[in-house]
């Protein structure tokens, strides 16, 4: 019995925090089935959901349930679970190891630091708009609208815990700030230099996996995500709209 | 001409691998991130220029991200999705999504509903170019009588 906890336990620890990391369902369920089945047990029932987790063993008389509150992207992490769960199948590890470096992982896998963040959403805004078609008189101005909109962003949802509020206030601060630069004519297009710099925030692979989700039959996990993409999308043309309201 | 290609390859280098940095994709993935990005960007360019409208060219984009993405994945034993997430980035309509949800909020409902539209379609392009991939790298399946 208390072997069957233990699978329970490490699989949908590992499976809540693929989720948390942007993982497509179908590798979750993989994943989760496969360390089942490497930890002994044959068959095992999965139901995923973006927000929720149920998992159930033939032998075991209950389902375990496991909530999942925080959805965004950290690629590192779901590469380490994915790792882990190759070492255990190869039985480099054992089940109790794995739930051990499954916990570790879960709180501290290293993250670029802040600085080169920014700048590295400075340099998605500016190339991302020259792409796109933009002219070169707007390439500083967007490298720095774009830094400033992902400094903002960074700090609001490390601070609150309101969802969507992050990119609200991201969004104002890049139309602000994009209409300032524009007004004192240290910028050119305003269209332009907006989209360069809310790229890094817009959930584009949001709405492109939510399409993928539901067409590999996870319906359910199609429509929570692409809702909370199209909020997050909303967020941020309100935050823009607004400053269209007040000032052109 | 050349220099457009070469601008349009190094650019869109510089995003993926920049929107990378942002996604916290391991380091040892950063630069074969970055190649599935230039291949999925240019083939996408390349296309447009030849006046095929936007969803053919999202779908084979994508079509060539997933296939390059695989390949990668299989030599480093990388999840997939390590690649094509930062490689999309060129081509997803956040941007179209942005502009459509101004345009409701501005009142001008008609275009705000062009636009989404858009978003749908291209996002639908983008999803059967990696169903495609996934018909290919699989061809085995396909033959495999059902027994």
């Amino acid at each position: 019995m208390a072997q069957q906890n233990e699978i329970l336990d490490t699989c949908l620890m590992a499976g809540r925090i693929m989720i948390e990391s942007g993982s497509e369902m179908y590798r979750v369920e993989d994943t989760m089935q496969r360390i089942a089945h490497n930890a002994g047990a044959k068959t095992s029932s999965i139901f995923s959901t973006p927000t929720g987790l149920f998992m159930a063993l033939p032998d075991a008389d209950a389902v375990q349930i496991q909530p999942v509150t925080t959805r965004t992207i950290n690629l590192e992490k779901v590469d380490r679970v994915n790792a882990l769960s190759r070492q255990f199948a190869e039985k480099k590890i054992t089940l109790a190891q794995l739930h051990q470096r499954l916990l570790v992982l879960d709180h501290d896998v290293p993250f670029f630091p802040l600085w080169l963040q920014i700048v590295a959403a400075a340099v998605v805004s500016c190339t991302l708009m020259i792409i796109y078609g933009g002219v070169w008189a707007d390439f500083i101005p967007s490298a720095l609208v774009g830094a400033v909109g992902y400094a903002v962003f960074y700090f609001i949802r490390e601070r609150l815990a309101v969802s969507f509020l992050s990119e609200f206030m991201a969004a104002f601060t890049i139309g602000l700030l994009a209409w300032a630069l524009v007004h004192w004519h240290l910028g050119q297009s305003l269209d332009m230099i907006i989209i360069g710099a809310v790229m890094p925030l817009v959930p584009g692979v949001a709405i492109t996996n939510a399409v993928r989700d539901m067409l590999a039959g996870h319906l359910l996990s199609g429509l929570a995500r692409g809702m909370e993409a199209l909020f997050s999308v909303s967020a941020i043309g309100i935050g823009i709209a607004l400053i269209f309201r007040f000032f052109s | 001409m050349w220099q457009q290609i070469l601008l349009q390859a190094v650019f869109s280098y510089l995003a993926t691998v920049a929107f990378g940095i942002c996604t916290n994709v391991p380091h040892r993935a950063l630069n074969a991130c970055g190649l599935t990005g230039v291949a999925g960007w240019l083939v996408y360019w390349g296309l447009v220029q030849f006046k095929l409208g936007h969803m053919l060219p999202n779908l084979v984009g994508a079509f060539v991200i997933a296939m390059v993405s695989l390949f990668f994945a299989r030599r480093n034993k990388i999840p997939v999705i390590i690649f094509n997430i930062p490689a999309l980035v060129p081509l997803v309509p956040g941007g179209l999504a942005y502009r459509a949800v101004r345009a409701f909020v501005l009142g001008n409902y008609t275009q705000g509903i062009g636009f989404m539209v858009q978003v749908m379609m291209i996002a639908g392009a983008i999803a059967v170019g990696f169903m495609l991939a996934q018909l290919v790298s699989a061809p085995g399946q396909l033959l495999k009588s059902k027994t």
